[in-house]
């Protein structure tokens, strides 16, 4: 809502608070004003002129040469480029001195020869928002009425000696979708009363009744319904104080009637409607459902298809309006209408949203029904219109206002405990502080008991319906910061974290600290992405959006690997081909296909490695990640939780990776075990398309971890006797599983084997090509003695032959 | 014999200047002062001397040998000394060549942001909740007093699923939800998490985005607790030096709802471009909890009050940090992201 200062001091008594300081203190009491626009920007020295002769410029066919009267001894010698400058008219002229809201400075000139002592102005030079203007006060200079005085002052003139605030309200505040709801608040702040118009309708002996009748057959949509009738009006452009005033608001002036109509809804916040009265049918209105299969051709020239909870305006025959959206073009107010009918209701503002919505048809009346209009304003404003009518467009206003009423109507009260108040805010107010507070209002206050009031709330504040309402008008209203600052009494709360939350930390930490970016992308993605990684969804599908923002972004995520894999092509393609990343992220994921329960969230953690492990320098070799590289990050998560010796890796070729370089990882339980992720290089067709080196990928469920993650330490004595070391090279199928053989040795050499080590792997020439020689290192102790010769080659002669069971030999 | 001695003094000092290296210095040791040197050869001779000469030579003898021993014992340490020297200088590094770099990841900008706010308030003694992302309509509007056709729900277009189910749109649902959980007794937490609205990407928006709200309730709750709450979170976030400004605002979940201001990051109140000149940028919203919620939430509003306060993650980043576009948060350019590898 655009508020004109100059337009709201006919309300109120605004002087000695500049708007800019206004716009402060009505920000500070809760609406919010960003911009307060200047609508002067430059017009000292542009006056009224008149065009005393216009003749060619003798060099310039596209050129004239004015003569114009702007008051003064002489007539200014003006040359005018403008196609529309004619003699015999008024026209704002700016006079040598002039510094034009561009910035542009006028001064004496020589045009192709002639001198130029000024210039005539277009709208748009003025600085008014030209696009609100019709088409003829757009194109050349602006023609202005032929009863202005010259020489005044064009920013007095057009009113532009003024500024305009921009409230941004929020929802509830519909109240100040009007000038008068504005000055009651402006009121309110600076305490001091508001002066609503006097509005006196003259009226003619007919009546109104006589002429139309009305009717509410729909009568849970629309509670008030009046209309007037005006006879013999002339439509025709409005006077310059009324266009100023719309202009100022930022409003299009159209006619004068439909000007009249939208300044009083900005007056009173009630939207109105003309019909041509002439195209009414049966001269009665009917507000009524819309009927299945009608159609109505909005004033836009639209046709609409109408349905069963669209509110209508209708005649004896057919629709003649969208209640509260827009009027129909087939009882439009044109040039040749002679009788006018007014409208001005209360429609239901759940069922003008609805509508509205659906044909995308949004207006300043159906914005002011939907958050619904103050009923006490309906007949004022339909009196306030009737009258300039008259006034503006001639005609004569039939006696009376033919009104409907659907029920009764009631002025709310709502309860308030000073003490509640207090207790609410931590204030101190006194039962003085908070009646005068809500007087500022104009709300009405009763003393009902000590302590307790009873106050009666105007129509036009809708949103005050519960004692917490008031509360804050009268915390707003005594000022937030002048409420004090204290500490939460009672007993203090030890805060904390969840264990799923510490072990997300404990993650992000160990990630982070070995060398790993965390990252985070969009839940949302591409429908063909969930097919790349379903290790981790099983059969679920994905959940998809229903109106999508695009195709890109129109499902939710079953695995985070192929967000990870866009990080990544993101980074290569800017020449970061290093990238070691993680994301801990939810996947959703829902068995049905048509939702009827909210998906199930699976946190997971996703690891990404491409590229080399650092970034060489003279003493850092370029070595590129490898499968290794991942499993030692995934083997560190696991046995930074407490869980190393419960997982179990398996070649089992998941979907989207290398067949060769991957594998599941499965979480033992204590009913089993259960699948932990997956990990590999993913396959190389992928690689391909993604356009990326080698990469590495795992996805592991955190849940599940969480689950089983055992953050207890137990210190263990240190050995007190020697241990004895074993190193022995072991010769086995290439596609053997060396994991395998270490399982099998450990077992073999029950509790005395204190570690194992892999710390050499050949393939090559010196071996046969389907084989590979592995060197283990195994330490043998005893916690209590010394392992005696004998003792040792027995338990290593077990590992040994357990070795051998498996199909290995050892390499002598 | 006196004479004998003071000459291989002479001698044995001129020969010890000579000397070049280590092996010369041990060398003319033996040759003097060893068991079958010089020196012993002459005093071999003593014992033809008469018993009052004897003490005499015997105090020459040993003033020889000192000075030769002494002598000697200098050269020894200049020669380790040299030794020890060339050896450290055949050692010397070039120590500005740079160091083996340890690895050193980052935490997400947003990650580090949210622990920071968990940690502040978990030292004010609240836990940290979270709750789905895809949410019921009522969980997410309905329990926060923002019934179906409610004309607020203009602010913020959601993505919705099916009628009932939707992309949460503000992290207030895990408030519901807490309440349900808490069953009347006191709550205090902090809801961080994504949240989703349909808005077009810009260097200021994002379709999807973080946020943390914040929910108190218990028996006499006042809004100069929430005042004396957010004064005190806004210090520990961005230094003592921080002030706040309450403005009312409206939130269809709480009444009175309040917009809160706070000093600009960037110039500490003097007025610059990112506060437009204010002094001041508007990080969150608040407000005291709705009756309709409590009582929706199983909480009776007459026995019960509480505060609840939001705001976005990404904004306090932002502001944090001094990004100029929000976008870079899930671009997750590692150019970026390697930003955040400290403290």
């Amino acid at each position: 809502m655009n508020v004109s200062y100059q337009w709201l001091s006919q309300y109120i008594d605004v002087s000695g608070v500049s708007a800019d300081e206004l716009a402060e203190r009505i920000t500070r009491a809760g609406i919010e004003i960003d911009v307060v626009q200047n609508r002067n920007q430059g017009l000292d020295h542009i006056v009224v002129g008149y065009v005393v002769s216009r003749e060619k410029h003798p060099d310039a066919d596209k050129l004239n040469v004015c003569k114009v009267d702007v008051g003064a001894e002489e007539h200014l010698q003006i040359v005018c480029g403008a196609a529309n400058v004619d003699a015999g008219q008024h026209v704002p002229v700016a006079q040598i001195g002039a510094v034009m809201p561009g910035g542009m400075k006028i001064k004496r000139a020589k045009l192709r020869g002639v001198e130029s002592q000024g210039m005539i102005c277009s709208a748009k030079e003025l600085g008014l928002n030209d696009k609100l203007l019709p088409k003829h006060m757009q194109e050349g200079i602006l023609v202005l009425p032929s009863d202005l005085t010259i020489g005044t002052s064009i920013a007095d003139v057009l009113d532009l000696n003024d500024h305009v605030m921009e409230f941004d309200l929020t929802p509830n505040r519909s109240d100040c979708l009007s000038m008068i709801g504005a000055a009651y608040e402006v009121g309110a702040i600076l305490n001091r009363p508001v002066t609503l118009p006097t509005i006196s309708v003259e009226e003619i002996g007919e009546a109104a009744s006589e002429k139309i009748r009305v009717n509410i057959s729909a009568d849970h949509a629309c509670s008030l319904y009046t209309a007037r009738y005006v006879k013999g009006v002339k439509v025709g452009q409005s006077p310059l104080w009324l266009q100023n005033r719309l202009l100022a608001a930022g409003v299009r002036p159209i006619n004068n009637i439909v000007d009249v109509t939208n300044f009083v809804m900005l007056e009173y916040g009630q939207p109105l409607h003309a019909f041509d009265a002439a195209q009414i049918a049966g001269s009665s209105i009917d507000v009524r459902m819309a009927r299945e299969g009608e159609t109505l051709v909005t004033l836009d020239g639209q046709e609409r298809k109408l349905e069963p909870h669209m509110l209508v305006i209708a005649d004896a025959e057919k629709a003649i309006a969208l209640a509260g959206v827009m009027g129909g073009e087939n009882s439009e107010v044109t040039e040749a209408t002679v009788d006018i009918v007014l409208e001005s209701a209360k429609f239901d503002g759940g069922i003008v949203r609805k509508t509205s919505r659906q044909l995308g048809l949004r207006s300043e009346a159906s914005l002011r029904f939907e958050k619904s209009v103050n009923l006490e304003h309906v007949v004022p404003a339909i009196d306030r219109a009737a009258e300039l009518i008259r006034t503006i467009a001639g005609g004569a206003v039939a006696n009376g206002v033919v009104q409907q009423q659907v029920g009764a109507h009631e002025r709310k009260v709502v309860r308030l405990s000073l003490e509640k108040t207090n207790r609410m805010l931590g204030t101190s107010l006194t039962a003085a502080d908070v009646q005068s507070i809500l007087e500022r209002l104009v709300f009405d206050v009763k003393t009902v008991e000590e302590g307790v009031f009873e106050v009666t709330v105007p129509s036009r504040r809708g949103d005050i319906t519960l004692d917490v309402d008031l509360i804050e008008e009268v915390a707003r209203l005594f000022g937030y910061d002048n409420i004090p600052t204290t500490p939460i009494e009672g007993a203090t709360t030890p805060g904390s974290l969840t264990k799923s939350q510490r072990v997300r930390r404990a993650i992000r930490r160990l990630l982070t600290d070995g060398g790993l970016h965390e990252a985070l992308t969009y839940s949302f993605t591409h429908p063909e992405e969930t097919k790349l990684f379903p290790a981790l969804a099983g059969n679920a599908k994905p959940v998809a959006l229903a109106m999508p923002m695009s195709e890109d972004r129109s499902v939710l995520r079953t695995s985070l690997i192929p967000s990870l894999l866009d990080v990544a092509t993101h980074n290569r393609n800017r020449k970061q081909e290093d990238v070691h990343l993680f994301e801990m992220s939810s996947l959703y994921l829902t068995e049905e296909s048509e939702l009827t329960k909210q998906p199930e969230e699976k946190l997971v953690l996703a690891v990404l490695l491409t590229g080399n492990r650092q970034q060489a320098q003279w003493n850092v070799k370029p070595e590129a990640v490898d499968f290794f590289d991942l499993k030692g990050i995934v083997d560190s998560v696991v046995s930074y939780l407490g869980l190393s010796g419960r997982v179990r890796y398996e070649a089992n070729r998941p979907v989207g990776y290398h067949p060769g370089r991957s594998a599941s990882l499965y979480l033992k339980t204590n009913d089993g075990e259960q699948l932990l992720g997956t990990l590999g290089q993913i396959h190389p067709d992928l690689q391909r398309s993604k356009d990326l080196a080698d990469t590495f990928v795992a996805e592991l469920e955190i849940e599940a971890l969480v689950a089983q993650a055992d953050f207890t330490i137990e210190y263990k004595t240190l050995p007190r006797f020697p241990s004895v070391e074993r190193d022995l090279a072991i010769v086995m199928d290439r596609q053997a599983e060396m994991g395998r053989i270490l399982d099998q040795a450990a077992a073999a050499a029950e509790s005395w084997l204190e570690s194992i080590r892999v710390f050499d792997v050949y393939t090559g020439d010196r071996i046969a090509s389907d084989k590979k020689s592995v060197a283990i290192s195994l330490v043998y102790r005893h916690p209590e003695r010394t392992f005696t010769d004998e003792e040792i080659t027995e338990i290593h002669g077990r590992v040994i032959a357990a070795i051998e069971a498996e199909g290995a030999e050892l390499r002598k | 014999m006196k004479e004998r001695l003071e000459a291989l003094r002479t001698e044995a000092l001129a020969m010890l200047e000579q000397v070049q290296d280590v092996q010369q210095l041990n060398d003319l040791r033996v040759k003097y002062l060893g068991k079958k040197g010089a020196l012993t050869e002459i005093l071999r001779g003593m014992g033809s001397l008469s018993a009052e000469e004897r003490p005499v030579i015997g105090q020459v003898a040993n003033v020889v040998r000192d000075s030769i021993e002494a002598r000697l014992q200098e050269l020894q340490e200049a020669f380790i000394r040299e030794e020890t020297e060339r050896k450290l200088q055949a050692e010397t590094i070039d120590v500005t060549l740079p160091g083996r770099p340890m690895a050193r990841g980052s935490v997400h900008p947003l990650s580090k942001v949210t622990q920071e706010l968990e940690d502040i308030f978990i030292g004010m003694g609240y836990q940290v909740a979270e709750g789905p992302e895809v949410e019921q309509d009522y969980y997410n509007f309905e329990a926060l007093n923002l019934p179906k056709d409610h004309p607020a729900r203009d602010m913020q277009d959601s993505f919705y699923i099916t009628e009932e189910l939707l992309m949460r749109t503000q992290t207030s649902p895990v408030q519901v939800r807490t309440m349900e959980l808490m069953n009347g007794k006191p709550v205090k937490v902090v809801c961080p998490g994504r949240v989703y609205r349909r808005d077009d990407d810009d260097a200021t928006h994002s379709f999807m985005f973080h946020q943390i709200e914040g929910l108190v309730i218990d028996r006499n709750i006042r809004m100069s607790d929430l005042k004396g709450t957010l004064l005190q979170f806004v210090k520990e976030m961005f230094g003592s030096h921080m002030q706040i400004r309450l403005r009312p605002s409206f939130f269809p979940f709480t009444e009175p709802s309040v917009e809160v201001d706070v000093t600009c990051v960037q110039c500490k109140g003097n007025g610059c471009r990112m506060c437009k000149q204010t002094g001041w940028l508007e990080i969150l919203g608040c407000g005291m909890v709705h009756p309709k919620v409590l009582e929706m939430g199983g909480y009776d509003p007459e026995q019960y009050s509480g505060f609840a306060f939001g705001m976005g993650i990404e904004r306090i980043a932002l502001l944090k940090y001094g990004i100029d576009d929000i976008r870079h948060f899930y671009t997750n350019d590692v150019r970026f992201l390697q930003q955040f590898d400290r403290m």
